[in-house]
Protein backbone atom coordinates (compact mmCIF):
# COMPACT_ATOMS: atom_id res chain seq x y z
CA UNK A 1 0.00 0.00 0.00
CA UNK A 2 2.79 2.36 1.20
CA UNK A 3 4.84 1.59 -2.46
CA UNK A 4 0.79 2.58 -4.35
CA UNK A 5 0.76 5.83 -2.90
CA UNK A 6 4.57 6.25 -2.63
CA UNK A 7 4.71 5.87 -6.41
CA UNK A 8 1.71 7.50 -7.81
CA UNK A 9 3.04 10.96 -8.40
CA UNK A 10 5.79 9.55 -10.18
CA UNK A 11 3.43 7.30 -12.34
CA UNK A 12 1.38 10.48 -13.11
CA UNK A 13 4.36 12.83 -13.78
CA UNK A 14 4.70 9.45 -16.53
CA UNK A 15 1.61 10.17 -17.79
CA UNK A 16 1.98 13.28 -19.69
CA UNK A 17 4.57 11.87 -21.80
CA UNK A 18 1.92 8.99 -22.80
CA UNK A 19 -0.63 11.19 -22.91
CA UNK A 20 2.00 13.61 -25.49
CA UNK A 21 2.80 10.73 -27.56
CA UNK A 22 -0.62 9.33 -27.60
CA UNK A 23 -2.26 13.04 -28.70
CA UNK A 24 0.64 13.45 -31.05
CA UNK A 25 0.73 10.54 -33.07
CA UNK A 26 -3.10 10.00 -33.54
CA UNK A 27 -2.83 13.57 -34.56
CA UNK A 28 -0.50 12.95 -37.29
CA UNK A 29 -2.03 9.60 -38.08
CA UNK A 30 -5.31 11.20 -39.10
CA UNK A 31 -3.57 13.12 -41.79
CA UNK A 32 -1.68 10.14 -43.05
CA UNK A 33 -4.58 7.99 -42.89
CA UNK A 34 -7.10 10.35 -44.89
CA UNK A 35 -3.84 10.82 -47.60
CA UNK A 36 -3.31 6.89 -47.91
CA UNK A 37 -7.09 6.62 -47.55
CA UNK A 38 -7.57 8.97 -50.87
CA UNK A 39 -4.92 6.93 -52.23
CA UNK A 40 -6.93 3.88 -52.18
CA UNK A 41 -9.85 5.39 -53.40
CA UNK A 42 -8.48 6.47 -56.59
CA UNK A 43 -8.79 4.90 -59.71
CA UNK A 44 -5.17 5.25 -60.53
CA UNK A 45 -3.98 1.42 -60.16
CA UNK A 46 -0.06 2.79 -58.99
CA UNK A 47 -1.54 5.13 -56.35
CA UNK A 48 -4.07 2.24 -55.20
CA UNK A 49 -1.38 -0.54 -54.73
CA UNK A 50 0.53 1.86 -52.74
CA UNK A 51 -1.83 3.00 -50.35
CA UNK A 52 -2.80 -0.80 -50.23
CA UNK A 53 0.76 -2.19 -49.69
CA UNK A 54 1.48 0.59 -47.15
CA UNK A 55 -1.39 -0.56 -45.26
CA UNK A 56 -0.72 -4.09 -45.78
CA UNK A 57 2.67 -4.39 -44.40
CA UNK A 58 2.40 -1.66 -41.24
CA UNK A 59 -0.64 -4.04 -40.10
CA UNK A 60 0.70 -7.29 -40.43
CA UNK A 61 3.93 -6.53 -38.81
CA UNK A 62 4.46 -5.86 -34.82
CA UNK A 63 5.00 -2.12 -33.95
CA UNK A 64 7.38 -2.92 -31.88
CA UNK A 65 9.60 -4.01 -35.40
CA UNK A 66 8.37 -0.85 -36.78
CA UNK A 67 9.70 1.32 -33.84
CA UNK A 68 13.12 -1.49 -33.79
CA UNK A 69 13.80 -0.54 -37.09
CA UNK A 70 12.96 3.80 -37.49
CA UNK A 71 15.38 3.99 -33.97
CA UNK A 72 18.08 1.39 -34.66
CA UNK A 73 17.80 0.48 -38.34
CA UNK A 74 17.59 4.19 -40.15
CA UNK A 75 20.11 5.67 -38.05
CA UNK A 76 22.91 3.05 -39.57
CA UNK A 77 22.56 4.37 -43.09
CA UNK A 78 24.96 7.07 -44.12
CA UNK A 79 22.99 9.40 -46.29
CA UNK A 80 20.20 9.50 -43.63
CA UNK A 81 22.60 10.62 -40.96
CA UNK A 82 24.26 13.37 -42.87
CA UNK A 83 20.80 14.49 -44.50
CA UNK A 84 18.34 16.89 -42.43
CA UNK A 85 16.30 13.73 -41.47
CA UNK A 86 18.90 13.18 -38.69
CA UNK A 87 17.03 15.85 -37.04
CA UNK A 88 14.06 13.73 -36.58
CA UNK A 89 15.48 10.35 -36.41
CA UNK A 90 18.52 10.89 -33.83
CA UNK A 91 16.04 11.49 -31.32
CA UNK A 92 13.96 8.10 -30.01
CA UNK A 93 11.17 10.89 -28.84
CA UNK A 94 10.77 12.15 -32.39
CA UNK A 95 11.15 7.97 -33.51
CA UNK A 96 8.49 7.07 -31.18
CA UNK A 97 6.42 9.61 -32.47
CA UNK A 98 7.22 8.57 -36.38
CA UNK A 99 6.46 4.61 -35.70
CA UNK A 100 3.21 5.75 -34.07
CA UNK A 101 1.93 8.14 -36.93
CA UNK A 102 2.88 5.45 -39.65
CA UNK A 103 1.36 2.77 -37.88
CA UNK A 104 -1.98 4.33 -36.63
CA UNK A 105 -2.05 5.83 -40.38
CA UNK A 106 -2.28 2.22 -41.57
CA UNK A 107 -5.12 1.65 -39.37
CA UNK A 108 -6.66 4.59 -39.86
CA UNK A 109 -6.25 4.67 -43.35
CA UNK A 110 -8.47 1.15 -43.27
CA UNK A 111 -11.27 2.65 -41.34
CA UNK A 112 -11.48 6.18 -43.73
CA UNK A 113 -11.50 4.06 -46.49
CA UNK A 114 -14.53 2.03 -45.30
CA UNK A 115 -16.27 5.14 -44.20
CA UNK A 116 -15.74 7.01 -47.69
CA UNK A 117 -16.96 3.85 -49.45
CA UNK A 118 -20.30 3.41 -47.69
CA UNK A 119 -21.24 6.63 -48.60
CA UNK A 120 -24.71 6.77 -49.96
CA UNK A 121 -23.99 7.64 -54.00
CA UNK A 122 -27.40 9.36 -54.31
CA UNK A 123 -25.67 12.17 -52.20
CA UNK A 124 -22.82 12.16 -54.39
CA UNK A 125 -24.62 11.87 -57.47
CA UNK A 126 -26.62 15.00 -55.45
CA UNK A 127 -23.78 17.55 -55.01
CA UNK A 128 -22.78 16.81 -58.51
CA UNK A 129 -26.23 17.61 -59.66
CA UNK A 130 -25.97 20.82 -57.06
CA UNK A 131 -22.83 22.17 -59.37
CA UNK A 132 -20.75 21.34 -56.19
CA UNK A 133 -16.99 21.03 -57.48
CA UNK A 134 -15.27 18.33 -55.86
CA UNK A 135 -12.93 20.35 -53.65
CA UNK A 136 -16.53 21.27 -52.20
CA UNK A 137 -17.81 17.77 -52.49
CA UNK A 138 -15.14 16.48 -50.52
CA UNK A 139 -15.07 18.61 -47.44
CA UNK A 140 -18.21 19.43 -46.79
CA UNK A 141 -20.30 16.37 -47.85
CA UNK A 142 -18.06 13.53 -48.34
CA UNK A 143 -16.19 14.40 -45.19
CA UNK A 144 -18.15 15.05 -42.70
CA UNK A 145 -20.61 12.03 -43.30
CA UNK A 146 -16.88 9.71 -43.49
CA UNK A 147 -16.23 11.63 -39.79
CA UNK A 148 -19.56 10.30 -38.20
CA UNK A 149 -19.58 6.68 -40.06
CA UNK A 150 -15.57 5.84 -38.54
CA UNK A 151 -16.21 6.85 -34.68
CA UNK A 152 -16.74 3.80 -33.45
CA UNK A 153 -13.75 2.11 -35.18
CA UNK A 154 -11.50 5.48 -34.45
CA UNK A 155 -12.21 5.29 -31.09
CA UNK A 156 -10.96 1.72 -30.82
CA UNK A 157 -7.98 2.68 -32.74
CA UNK A 158 -7.54 5.55 -30.63
CA UNK A 159 -7.19 3.26 -27.22
CA UNK A 160 -5.61 0.81 -29.49
CA UNK A 161 -2.84 3.51 -29.78
CA UNK A 162 -2.86 4.79 -26.27
CA UNK A 163 -2.07 0.77 -25.45
CA UNK A 164 0.83 1.51 -28.11
CA UNK A 165 2.97 4.21 -26.72
CA UNK A 166 3.77 1.65 -23.96
CA UNK A 167 6.53 0.30 -26.68
CA UNK A 168 7.98 4.03 -26.43
CA UNK A 169 9.34 2.53 -23.01
CA UNK A 170 12.06 -0.22 -25.12
CA UNK A 171 13.52 2.98 -26.41
CA UNK A 172 14.41 4.32 -23.49
CA UNK A 173 11.25 6.92 -23.16
CA UNK A 174 10.17 7.00 -19.63
CA UNK A 175 6.50 7.06 -20.71
CA UNK A 176 3.74 4.76 -18.07
CA UNK A 177 4.93 1.97 -18.93
CA UNK A 178 8.64 3.19 -18.92
CA UNK A 179 8.64 4.43 -15.31
CA UNK A 180 6.22 1.62 -13.92
CA UNK A 181 8.76 -1.41 -15.54
CA UNK A 182 11.62 0.97 -13.48
CA UNK A 183 10.27 0.95 -10.14
CA UNK A 184 9.13 -2.45 -10.45
CA UNK A 185 12.99 -3.29 -11.30
CA UNK A 186 14.06 -1.47 -8.65
CA UNK A 187 11.50 -2.78 -5.91
CA UNK A 188 10.58 -6.47 -7.12
CA UNK A 189 6.65 -5.41 -6.22
CA UNK A 190 4.81 -5.71 -9.36
CA UNK A 191 1.13 -6.36 -8.46
CA UNK A 192 1.00 -2.80 -6.18
CA UNK A 193 2.57 -0.99 -9.56
CA UNK A 194 0.42 -2.45 -12.06
CA UNK A 195 -2.63 -1.61 -10.11
CA UNK A 196 -1.68 1.71 -9.99
CA UNK A 197 -0.09 2.44 -13.67
CA UNK A 198 -3.02 -0.23 -15.51
CA UNK A 199 -5.65 1.78 -13.18
CA UNK A 200 -4.16 5.20 -14.78
CA UNK A 201 -4.40 3.55 -17.94
CA UNK A 202 -7.72 2.22 -17.63
CA UNK A 203 -9.25 5.53 -16.63
CA UNK A 204 -8.04 7.18 -19.87
CA UNK A 205 -9.36 4.21 -22.00
CA UNK A 206 -12.35 5.13 -19.59
CA UNK A 207 -12.10 8.99 -20.76
CA UNK A 208 -11.85 8.28 -24.74
CA UNK A 209 -14.46 5.46 -24.56
CA UNK A 210 -17.04 8.41 -23.51
CA UNK A 211 -15.76 11.28 -25.55
CA UNK A 212 -16.12 9.24 -28.43
CA UNK A 213 -19.67 8.09 -27.16
CA UNK A 214 -20.64 11.79 -26.51
CA UNK A 215 -19.43 12.53 -30.33
CA UNK A 216 -21.60 10.33 -31.85
CA UNK A 217 -24.28 11.74 -30.11
CA UNK A 218 -23.68 14.84 -31.71
CA UNK A 219 -23.08 13.99 -34.86
CA UNK A 220 -26.21 11.46 -35.14
CA UNK A 221 -28.51 13.53 -37.04
CA UNK A 222 -30.66 11.07 -38.01
CA UNK A 223 -31.91 10.68 -34.98
CA UNK A 224 -32.52 14.01 -34.34
CA UNK A 225 -35.11 14.58 -36.85
CA UNK B 1 23.11 -12.69 -47.92
CA UNK B 2 25.87 -14.40 -46.36
CA UNK B 3 24.34 -12.99 -42.94
CA UNK B 4 21.47 -15.78 -43.65
CA UNK B 5 23.61 -18.26 -44.06
CA UNK B 6 22.73 -21.88 -42.31
CA UNK B 7 24.97 -22.90 -40.27
CA UNK B 8 27.90 -21.44 -37.98
CA UNK B 9 28.64 -18.47 -40.47
CA UNK B 10 25.22 -17.02 -41.01
CA UNK B 11 21.73 -16.28 -39.15
CA UNK B 12 19.42 -18.51 -41.11
CA UNK B 13 19.38 -21.30 -38.60
CA UNK B 14 19.10 -19.34 -35.86
CA UNK B 15 16.17 -17.14 -36.99
CA UNK B 16 14.63 -20.29 -38.49
CA UNK B 17 14.33 -21.78 -34.81
CA UNK B 18 13.21 -18.24 -33.77
CA UNK B 19 10.18 -18.27 -35.95
CA UNK B 20 9.24 -21.61 -34.91
CA UNK B 21 9.51 -20.34 -31.11
CA UNK B 22 6.99 -17.55 -32.13
CA UNK B 23 4.59 -19.90 -33.75
CA UNK B 24 4.80 -22.03 -30.83
CA UNK B 25 4.54 -18.84 -27.99
CA UNK B 26 1.66 -17.78 -30.22
CA UNK B 27 -0.58 -21.19 -30.55
CA UNK B 28 -0.13 -21.81 -26.79
CA UNK B 29 -1.09 -17.97 -25.44
CA UNK B 30 -4.23 -18.53 -28.28
CA UNK B 31 -5.36 -21.95 -26.96
CA UNK B 32 -4.68 -20.83 -23.56
CA UNK B 33 -6.73 -17.65 -24.53
CA UNK B 34 -9.45 -19.86 -25.84
CA UNK B 35 -9.99 -21.68 -22.53
CA UNK B 36 -10.08 -19.04 -20.49
CA UNK B 37 -12.48 -17.21 -23.07
CA UNK B 38 -14.52 -20.26 -22.73
CA UNK B 39 -14.69 -19.66 -19.14
CA UNK B 40 -15.36 -16.11 -19.08
CA UNK B 41 -17.92 -15.36 -21.85
CA UNK B 42 -20.47 -18.34 -19.83
CA UNK B 43 -19.54 -15.84 -16.72
CA UNK B 44 -20.89 -12.99 -19.45
CA UNK B 45 -23.44 -14.80 -20.66
CA UNK B 46 -24.70 -15.90 -17.28
CA UNK B 47 -27.73 -15.19 -15.25
CA UNK B 48 -25.89 -14.49 -11.97
CA UNK B 49 -24.64 -10.71 -11.84
CA UNK B 50 -21.46 -11.58 -9.68
CA UNK B 51 -19.93 -13.58 -12.67
CA UNK B 52 -20.78 -11.18 -14.86
CA UNK B 53 -19.40 -8.70 -13.38
CA UNK B 54 -16.06 -10.68 -12.95
CA UNK B 55 -16.15 -11.10 -16.53
CA UNK B 56 -16.87 -7.57 -17.27
CA UNK B 57 -13.92 -6.77 -15.10
CA UNK B 58 -11.49 -9.11 -16.82
CA UNK B 59 -12.05 -7.96 -20.16
CA UNK B 60 -11.91 -4.65 -19.40
CA UNK B 61 -8.87 -4.81 -17.52
CA UNK B 62 -6.98 -7.08 -19.93
CA UNK B 63 -8.22 -5.10 -23.21
CA UNK B 64 -7.25 -2.04 -21.64
CA UNK B 65 -4.36 -2.03 -19.72
CA UNK B 66 -1.08 -2.07 -22.46
CA UNK B 67 0.01 -5.63 -23.42
CA UNK B 68 4.01 -4.84 -22.38
CA UNK B 69 2.46 -3.32 -18.70
CA UNK B 70 0.90 -7.47 -18.20
CA UNK B 71 4.08 -9.27 -19.52
CA UNK B 72 6.21 -7.12 -16.81
CA UNK B 73 3.34 -8.35 -13.89
CA UNK B 74 4.05 -11.74 -14.68
CA UNK B 75 7.79 -11.87 -15.84
CA UNK B 76 8.84 -10.07 -11.92
CA UNK B 77 5.92 -11.66 -10.50
CA UNK B 78 5.15 -14.96 -11.83
CA UNK B 79 7.92 -16.75 -9.77
CA UNK B 80 6.90 -14.64 -6.80
CA UNK B 81 3.70 -15.78 -7.37
CA UNK B 82 4.36 -19.90 -7.69
CA UNK B 83 6.94 -19.38 -4.60
CA UNK B 84 3.84 -18.24 -2.46
CA UNK B 85 1.33 -20.72 -3.14
CA UNK B 86 4.59 -23.24 -2.54
CA UNK B 87 5.08 -22.08 0.54
CA UNK B 88 2.04 -22.43 1.81
CA UNK B 89 2.51 -26.24 0.58
CA UNK B 90 5.56 -26.39 2.84
CA UNK B 91 7.90 -26.02 0.06
CA UNK B 92 10.79 -23.21 0.64
CA UNK B 93 13.58 -23.47 -2.19
CA UNK B 94 13.64 -21.11 -5.32
CA UNK B 95 11.37 -21.13 -8.70
CA UNK B 96 12.08 -19.65 -12.05
CA UNK B 97 8.85 -19.67 -14.17
CA UNK B 98 11.11 -20.25 -17.74
CA UNK B 99 10.42 -17.33 -19.77
CA UNK B 100 8.05 -19.55 -22.32
CA UNK B 101 5.49 -19.92 -19.62
CA UNK B 102 5.27 -16.51 -18.75
CA UNK B 103 5.16 -15.89 -22.23
CA UNK B 104 2.63 -18.05 -23.55
CA UNK B 105 0.09 -17.09 -20.05
CA UNK B 106 1.00 -13.72 -19.93
CA UNK B 107 0.57 -13.33 -24.02
CA UNK B 108 -2.41 -15.78 -23.42
CA UNK B 109 -4.38 -13.85 -20.77
CA UNK B 110 -4.39 -10.68 -23.09
CA UNK B 111 -5.49 -12.84 -26.16
CA UNK B 112 -8.17 -14.78 -24.10
CA UNK B 113 -9.46 -10.91 -23.18
CA UNK B 114 -10.62 -10.77 -26.83
CA UNK B 115 -11.76 -14.14 -27.30
CA UNK B 116 -14.14 -13.74 -24.60
CA UNK B 117 -15.48 -10.68 -26.45
CA UNK B 118 -15.64 -12.85 -29.77
CA UNK B 119 -17.16 -15.94 -28.40
CA UNK B 120 -19.85 -13.69 -26.53
CA UNK B 121 -20.86 -12.10 -29.59
CA UNK B 122 -21.01 -15.44 -31.61
CA UNK B 123 -23.11 -17.49 -29.22
CA UNK B 124 -25.57 -14.29 -28.48
CA UNK B 125 -26.14 -14.45 -32.35
CA UNK B 126 -27.23 -17.83 -33.09
CA UNK B 127 -31.07 -17.40 -32.49
CA UNK B 128 -33.26 -18.43 -29.49
CA UNK B 129 -34.74 -21.23 -31.38
CA UNK B 130 -32.09 -23.39 -31.57
CA UNK B 131 -31.54 -23.46 -27.85
CA UNK B 132 -35.61 -23.87 -27.26
CA UNK B 133 -35.62 -26.33 -29.96
CA UNK B 134 -32.53 -28.08 -28.33
CA UNK B 135 -34.62 -28.03 -25.15
CA UNK B 136 -37.65 -28.87 -26.48
CA UNK B 137 -36.15 -32.00 -28.19
CA UNK B 138 -35.03 -33.55 -24.58
CA UNK B 139 -31.18 -32.58 -25.21
CA UNK B 140 -29.20 -32.19 -21.64
CA UNK B 141 -28.09 -28.68 -21.67
CA UNK B 142 -23.72 -30.16 -21.86
CA UNK B 143 -24.90 -32.36 -25.16
CA UNK B 144 -26.96 -29.24 -27.05
CA UNK B 145 -23.57 -26.98 -26.33
CA UNK B 146 -21.78 -29.18 -27.95
CA UNK B 147 -23.53 -30.70 -30.68
CA UNK B 148 -25.53 -27.86 -31.62
CA UNK B 149 -24.42 -24.37 -30.17
CA UNK B 150 -20.75 -24.65 -30.19
CA UNK B 151 -20.74 -25.55 -34.11
CA UNK B 152 -22.74 -23.08 -35.22
CA UNK B 153 -21.15 -20.69 -33.01
CA UNK B 154 -17.73 -21.54 -34.99
CA UNK B 155 -18.43 -20.42 -38.12
CA UNK B 156 -19.96 -17.46 -36.95
CA UNK B 157 -16.71 -16.34 -34.89
CA UNK B 158 -14.09 -17.86 -37.40
CA UNK B 159 -13.54 -14.12 -38.78
CA UNK B 160 -13.07 -12.29 -35.68
CA UNK B 161 -10.97 -15.55 -34.47
CA UNK B 162 -8.77 -14.91 -37.24
CA UNK B 163 -8.20 -11.19 -36.21
CA UNK B 164 -7.74 -12.66 -32.81
CA UNK B 165 -5.18 -14.59 -33.82
CA UNK B 166 -3.27 -12.18 -35.85
CA UNK B 167 -3.15 -9.71 -32.73
CA UNK B 168 -1.98 -12.60 -30.87
CA UNK B 169 0.99 -13.19 -33.10
CA UNK B 170 1.86 -10.03 -33.52
CA UNK B 171 1.65 -9.26 -29.18
CA UNK B 172 4.44 -12.07 -28.92
CA UNK B 173 6.55 -10.15 -30.37
CA UNK B 174 6.72 -8.10 -26.57
CA UNK B 175 7.71 -11.22 -25.28
CA UNK B 176 11.26 -10.69 -26.28
CA UNK B 177 11.71 -8.21 -23.44
CA UNK B 178 12.05 -10.92 -20.76
CA UNK B 179 14.82 -12.38 -22.91
CA UNK B 180 13.05 -15.08 -25.19
CA UNK B 181 14.40 -16.03 -28.22
CA UNK B 182 11.66 -15.81 -30.70
CA UNK B 183 11.56 -13.48 -33.73
CA UNK B 184 12.20 -10.12 -32.16
CA UNK B 185 14.75 -11.31 -29.80
CA UNK B 186 17.07 -13.86 -32.16
CA UNK B 187 17.18 -10.11 -34.64
CA UNK B 188 18.23 -7.95 -31.73
CA UNK B 189 21.28 -10.49 -30.55
CA UNK B 190 21.66 -10.78 -34.80
CA UNK B 191 21.92 -6.98 -35.59
CA UNK B 192 23.79 -6.48 -31.86
CA UNK B 193 26.58 -8.91 -32.95
CA UNK B 194 26.86 -7.38 -36.75
CA UNK B 195 26.26 -4.26 -36.49
CA UNK B 196 23.54 -3.99 -38.82
CA UNK B 197 19.99 -3.44 -37.58
CA UNK B 198 18.45 -2.21 -40.41
CA UNK B 199 18.99 -5.55 -42.57
CA UNK B 200 17.82 -7.73 -39.26
CA UNK B 201 15.03 -5.88 -38.33
CA UNK B 202 13.62 -5.55 -41.66
CA UNK B 203 14.15 -9.32 -42.05
CA UNK B 204 12.52 -9.38 -38.94
CA UNK B 205 9.29 -7.82 -40.47
CA UNK B 206 10.00 -9.68 -43.62
CA UNK B 207 8.94 -12.93 -40.93
CA UNK B 208 5.93 -11.73 -39.80
CA UNK B 209 4.57 -10.55 -42.51
CA UNK B 210 4.89 -14.00 -43.78
CA UNK B 211 2.95 -15.32 -40.63
CA UNK B 212 0.18 -13.28 -40.95
CA UNK B 213 -0.08 -13.93 -44.76
CA UNK B 214 0.29 -17.37 -44.05
CA UNK B 215 -2.34 -17.49 -41.49
CA UNK B 216 -4.80 -15.42 -43.22
CA UNK B 217 -4.82 -18.06 -46.29
CA UNK B 218 -5.18 -20.78 -43.82
CA UNK B 219 -8.46 -19.22 -41.98
CA UNK B 220 -9.57 -18.08 -45.44
CA UNK B 221 -9.70 -21.71 -46.10
CA UNK B 222 -11.12 -22.72 -42.75
CA UNK B 223 -14.16 -20.65 -43.00
CA UNK B 224 -14.75 -21.76 -46.37
CA UNK B 225 -15.26 -25.07 -44.74
CA UNK B 226 -16.81 -24.54 -42.16
CA UNK B 227 -19.48 -22.42 -44.69
CA UNK B 228 -19.96 -25.32 -46.59
CA UNK B 229 -23.73 -25.80 -46.13
CA UNK B 230 -24.77 -22.33 -46.50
Amino acid sequence: MDLMIESFPRLLNATKLTIELTLLSLFFGIFVGVFFAILRTSKNKIFYHIAYYYSYILRGTPLLVQIFIIYFGLGQVEWIRESFLWIVLKEPYSCAILAFTLNTGAYSSEIFRSAFETINKGILEAAEGLGLNKMHTFFKIKLPIAIKQSLPAYGNEMILMLKGTSLASTVTLLDLTGVAKHIISTTFRPVEVFIVAGGIYLFMTFIIHNFIKYLEKKYNYESTK
Amino acid sequence: MGLLAYGDTGWGDELFFATLMTIAVATAAIFIGFLLAAIFASFKLSKIKVLNLIGSFYTTVFRGVPELLVIYLFFFGGSGAIMFVAKIFGYNGYIEINAFITGAVSIGIISGAYSTEVFRGAIQSIHRGQFEASEVLGFKKKIYYYKIIIPQMLRLALPNISNVWQITLKDTSLISVTGLVEIMRQSYIAAGSTRDPLFFYSFAAVLYLFLTFLSMQLFNKLEKNYSKGY
